[in-house]
């Protein structure tokens, strides 16, 4: 009996294939999104947490000497004072970064490599081995040393033993640096009794590739948290298709006795399996997208921040998990509803078209009260909250309430169309539209939540663009900088350039504690490199000028919100009173910075000099001087940097977040249109009862078809332009309190009107597209179908 | 697996592949012990790089002037990843220190590893020193030492005088581990006195007392079949007593000992004569590991209790194993040391 059962709920995917193709690959595509946002995500933090765990910047305390050599000898003396310390051997190998570390000393955690690889032996280690990825291998040639592949070395880097790279780097009893393990036996000496030469520096808060990659990270964890939003959306409206249309089937399995624990067995096995294929065929396609995506991804990152990803994908099961999970749980989710509803029906009442679309009446009542509590509560959050918590939770309050809100606000809408609409025709357009609203809505919120994702992911990635493109034309005003080695070269440089060029603009800068948070104070010439591209993001009038006149310093803004400082407050620096006069953006920097006119500095700090310098000159001249000087100095190529390629490369990089960006966007539109789609077909089969009075009254079936069509492109419009605000509240909540409660400055936020209007008309597009077939498929119904509604009462 | 496991999990004394901590795997290219043992000091208080493992392994318990029972652990190892010394960090010699101070109530364990060949950590046998880290055990000669250790949470700093010869096992120095005939050089110092000052968390405390230093070294000391061993060393009313026994795979033991009367002089047993059975075990670490035993050997009239002073005496080092101060009762009273290894 229960393989007939079976055989009976299968024969309705026989006879309509096209239905079981629309409920997988809309699961597919759910799917596909959610995994492909992840597998771009997770490939990005594993490649940092590669990099971070290798470098071991940050984490831990380092010992180390101003020239960046540590005798070993010096090394043997502070582990015989009892200091735990781990040397590390740093330097390049055919270009590449080779770190040598000690495995019996390092502190762990440091230095990862993942080997299966049992074909090591003894003499191979005791040889020399170097890990790096298969990627960094590749680069290497003729070096005669063992090489193991692991992908969990930092890409770019080769990780060996620190004797083998002392032998590599030709550098015998020589160390670049110590790491010193967080737990320090009792009884030791200071280090500047043992090696007075030798600093101590402390951990840093967290390792500055991490800190700043994490702000373009948020980008793409905030658009994986909606596209799961989306996901989930579209799994329910594809079950809520399955059942609605198999209710019959259902009514007339029960009646001829069929167990209805056996039932809900089978259509629970048989969601299963299919929430399984199409999970499985979804992680394949957002595996596609990802591997599409990555390599642009990994560029904006090692670009922009120099963090290095690898451009190759690996299959991470976290992710293929993930993927599954969604499909198999989401399914699961949308399901148990429509099965606890199945159970509790009256045998006979399955099969009454939209009995449960309309028996919401008291449900309206309780999602209204909950949007609005969420909404409150976002606002309130946003009032009143602090800390990255209260950020995130301020955005799922409010994207949550909206999507909660939206049918009511339609309803409300399309209501008040209705009171203004004249003739029969308009009439019962409207009044049917909103009687459709229930079955529309999940659709609709999909296409909204998709709609606000795009809206304040585009908004925060230009309003990034622009901001960084600013920071660049601040920081980088000058045409060339130069880095000398010592004062003796500094004179030597300044002199060279003086006559060749504008202006040589010194830096320099000096380190010390402003309110109690470590502060570089630079002192830049008065110029109008300066005045005309450092914009205040707040100031006192005329603040240059007054600066410039000796009279206050400006700070950056990280220093302004750690401490509390506002334009007209005082500082000290160097034991000086000082107005606070201009505060300047000053992303991705993690400390405060101060600065005051050069000659003030020279006062607070005559011993210090400036080893770097900014040159103003015409940009066609850049390369002759680059060559002259690096033929008159000797200075490293990398001493000499051209600022125009640096900001090209920049915006360049920048360019490819976008690529990615607007690719993701056109998915999730594809997708929450593809919703539309699902439920327009849903629809389509329960409402002829109602079409079919229309029709019998002169409505012919190409009008009705029509009038399909507007009502899609109406509601689309209407959910676009809710979107609209909701993705400027996520960016805005994005930019202004995560960004700020994260990193400690708020990105100014930018507004991007025809980008919006872009995305509308993808939205209507999508609209169209997905109203299109239901209502050919209208337009086509057999007459005999239409009359049929009057002869049985199905 | 990070490197630190990776580079661990390859040296064969460390590895857990056979036996305890791999003592069990096959030694290739090393030396052999072989009888009769001949040695020559001051040269034997120092390393052998051709053999692959050796320790200086000194215990001690100790009393506060208060009476209180203390336990003191100093131990260097040296394992080798191939024979020979060789210079730099490609010295195949390989060093870890375990230091530990046991309380009634408190056990405190710390652990060094080094590389050979940079000066971090060795063994000088004339005037002897031999070191990891900042740790020390030196003097102008073995008679007379200083040693010294520290921990993030403990310290100390003892000095050590020897009231009596070095002691020789099993055959003049000969002590065979197995009945395939396995063996290792084996020497002790029972007879030092010991005494200075343990620094605890709650302070300093002056201490004195007994301790014993053990020198080992061989390349394959247990057979294959052989998980671990319960190590005695104990102090008598009447003379000192060390005593091993080895668990074997097929659940029967292999047992040897050394009386020691009180000028040294010295009966070895072979295999059966010692025997020693749990009488109490404890959870530690989640695991059971016996802390109370019956030790007997017939032949001295022998038949003692012998009880953990603190049974969570747990050594949570790279290789873990249970060391730790014990108290002797029954035909004869006294303190001394138990090692237990392979109860994983």
């Amino acid at each position: 009996m229960i393989k007939l059962g079976l055989w009976t709920l299968l024969s309705h995917w026989r006879r309509n294939p096209m239905q079981l193709f629309t409920l997988v690959i809309g699961l597919s595509l759910a799917t596909a999104l959610w995994s492909g946002v992840q597998a771009v995500n997770a490939e990005a933090r594993a490649s940092y947490d590669a990099a971070a765990e290798t470098l071991g910047e940050g984490q831990f305390a380092q010992v180390t000497s101003t020239d960046g050599v540590i005798a070993q000898d010096d090394y043997i003396a502070l582990r015989r004072a009892g200091w735990q310390v781990s040397p590390v051997v740093e330097g390049r190998l055919q270009g590449l970064r080779l770190i040598g570390l000690d495995a019996l000393t390092a502190p762990n955690g440091l230095g990862p490599v993942d080997l299966t690889d049992g074909a090591l032996t003894v003499e191979t280690l005791l040889g020399g081995v170097i890990f790096a990825t298969q990627d960094t291998l590749d680069r290497l040639v003729d070096v005669n040393i063992t090489q193991v592949a692991s992908a969990d070395v930092a890409p770019g880097v080769f990780l060996t033993d620190v004797g083998t790279a002392q032998r590599l780097l030709s550098m015998d009893g020589q160390l670049s640096r110590l790491i010193v393990a967080e737990t320090q036996p009792l009884n030791r000496a200071p280090l500047a009794e043992i090696t007075p030469s030798l600093s101590l520096r402390p951990p840093q808060g967290g390792s500055d590739v991490a800190r700043l990659t994490d702000s373009f990270h948020l980008n793409l964890t905030a658009f994986g948290l909606l596209s799961f939003a989306v996901g989930i959306f579209i799994v329910n409206g594809a079950i809520g298709l399955a059942f609605e249309q198999r209710r019959p089937v259902i009514r007339t399995l029960r009646a001829l006795g069929f167990p209805l624990r056996n039932l809900v067995g089978l259509i629970a096995s048989e969601l299963l399996v299919l929430s399984v294929i199409a999970g499985a065929i979804g992680v394949g396609l957002g595996y596609l997208v990802a591997a599409a995506l990555l390599p642009d991804v990994a560029a904006t990152l090692s670009g922009l921040y120099g963090a290095s990803v690898s451009g190759t994908l690996q299959l991470r099961p976290e992710w293929w998990l993930s993927g599954l999970a969604i499909a198999v749980g989401g399914t699961g989710l949308a399901a148990s509803a429509s099965l606890w509803r199945l159970a509790q029906m009256p045998l006979l009442a399955g099969a009454r078209p939209r009995a449960w679309a309309m028996q919401a009446k008291r449900g309206r009542f309780i999602q209204a009260l909950a949007a609005v509590s969420l909404l409150v509560a976002a606002g309130l959050l946003a009032a009143l909250g602090s800390g990255l918590f209260a950020g995130f939770a301020m955005l799922a309050a409010l994207l949550i309430g909206a999507a909660l809100a939206l049918p009511l606000l339609l309803d409300v809408v399309l209501g008040f169309g209705a009171s203004r609409a004249r003739g029969v025709i308009s009439e019962w357009f409207w009044a049917d539209t909103r009687q459709q609203l229930p079955g529309l809505s999940l659709a609709l919120m999909a296409l909204l939540l998709a709609m606000a994702a795009n809206v304040g992911v585009s908004t925060m990635v230009s309003s990034f663009r622009l901001t960084f493109t600013g920071f660049l034309d601040q920081r980088l005003a000058s045409e060339l900088y130069v880095y000398t080695n010592d004062v003796d070269q500094a004179a030597q440089v300044q002199a060279f350039l003086k006559p060749r060029v504008e202006i040589v603009l010194p830096i320099r800068a000096a380190t010390q504690d402003v309110r109690g948070l470590p502060t570089e104070i630079y002192g830049p010439t008065p110029h109008s490199t300066y005045r005309d591209n450092w914009v205040f993001l707040q100031s006192a009038p005329n603040a240059w000028a007054e600066i410039e006149a000796g009279q206050g310093a400006a700070i950056n803004e990280q220093l302004a919100r750690r401490a509390d400082i506002a334009i007209g407050d005082r500082i000290t620096l160097a034991g000086e009173p000082f107005d606070v006069l201009g505060i300047y953006g000053d992303y991705g920097n993690p400390i405060g910075q101060a600065l005051v006119t050069e000659s003030v500095f020279e006062a607070l700090f005559p011993d210090i000099r400036a080893l770097r310098f900014g040159v103003r000159m015409p940009p066609e001249d850049v390369p002759a001087l680059t060559n002259a000087l690096l033929a008159e100095f000797d200075l490293p190529d990398a001493n000499v940097v051209n600022q125009a390629g640096i900001k090209a490369f920049s915006l360049d990089v920048f360019d490819r977040t976008f690529t990615v960006t607007g690719a993701l966007n056109v998915l999730t539109l594809a997708v929450a249109g593809f919703a539309i789609l699902m439920s327009l077909l849903t629809l389509a089969t329960m409402r002829l009862p109602q079409l079919a009075p229309v029709w019998a009254q002169g409505l012919t079936r190409s009008k009705l078809g029509q009038i399909e069509i507007l009502r899609a492109v109406i509601l689309a419009l209407l959910t676009t332009v809710l979107a609209l605000p909701l993705g400027l509240a996520l960016a805005w909540t994005l930019l202004a309190v995560v960004n700020v409660e994260a990193f400690g400055w708020r990105l100014p936020m930018f507004l991007f009107p025809a980008d919006y209007a872009r995305l509308a008309i993808f939205a209507v597009v999508a609209a169209i597209l997905a109203a299109l077939w239901p209502a050919v498929k209208l337009s086509n119904t057999r007459p005999a179908d239409l009359l049929k509604v009057f002869s049985n009462e199905r | 697996m990070n490197v630190k496991i990776l580079l661990l999990s390859m040296l064969p004394s460390l590895s857990m592949a056979q036996g305890f901590a791999g003592l069990g795997t096959a030694t290739d290219a090393f030396a052999t012990p072989q009888r009769p043992a001949e040695f020559s000091f001051p040269a034997d208080y120092g390393t052998h790089p051709d053999y692959r493992i050796e320790w200086w392994y000194l215990t001690a318990n100790l009393q506060s002037e208060d009476g209180t029972d203390y336990g003191l652990q100093w131990t260097l190892f040296r394992t080798a990843l191939a024979t020979g010394e060789g210079t730099g960090w490609a010295s195949p010699q390989l060093w870890m220190g375990h230091a530990a101070v046991t309380t009634p109530d408190a056990h405190y364990v710390t652990e060094r590893l080094a590389r050979g060949g940079i000066g971090q950590a060795g063994v000088t046998a004339d005037p002897f020193e031999a070191w990891i880290d900042d740790w020390q055990l030196i003097g102008p000669n073995f008679d007379q030492l200083r040693m010294v250790a520290t921990g993030p949470d403990f310290a100390y700093d003892m000095a050590l005088n020897a009231h009596g010869p070095l002691i020789f096992h099993g055959e003049n120095g000969y002590s065979v581990k197995s009945a395939a005939g396995q063996a290792s050089y084996y020497y002790s110092q029972p007879f030092y006195a010991i005494d200075g000052v343990l620094t605890l968390p709650d302070g300093d405390i002056e201490v004195s007392g007994q301790a014993w230093l053990d020198r080992e070294w061989s390349s394959q000391p247990l057979s294959e079949d052989q998980t671990g061993w319960d190590w005695f060393s104990l102090s008598l009313d009447t003379g000192k007593l060390m005593g091993f026994r080895l668990r074997q795979t097929d659940g029967t033991y292999y047992t040897a000992a050394t009386w020691i009367a009180p000028d040294g002089a010295t009966t070895a047993y072979e295999d059966g004569a010692f025997r020693a059975n749990p009488t109490a075990t404890t959870q530690v670490n989640g695991r059971e590991v016996p802390t109370g035993w019956q030790v007997q050997l017939p032949d001295r009239d022998v038949d003692v209790t012998v009880r953990a002073i603190n049974p969570q005496a747990w050594m949570s080092t790279s290789i873990p194993y249970w060391e730790g101060p014990v108290t002797i009762e029954g035909s004869h009273t006294g303190r001394g040391y138990l090692e237990m290894t392979g109860y994983d």
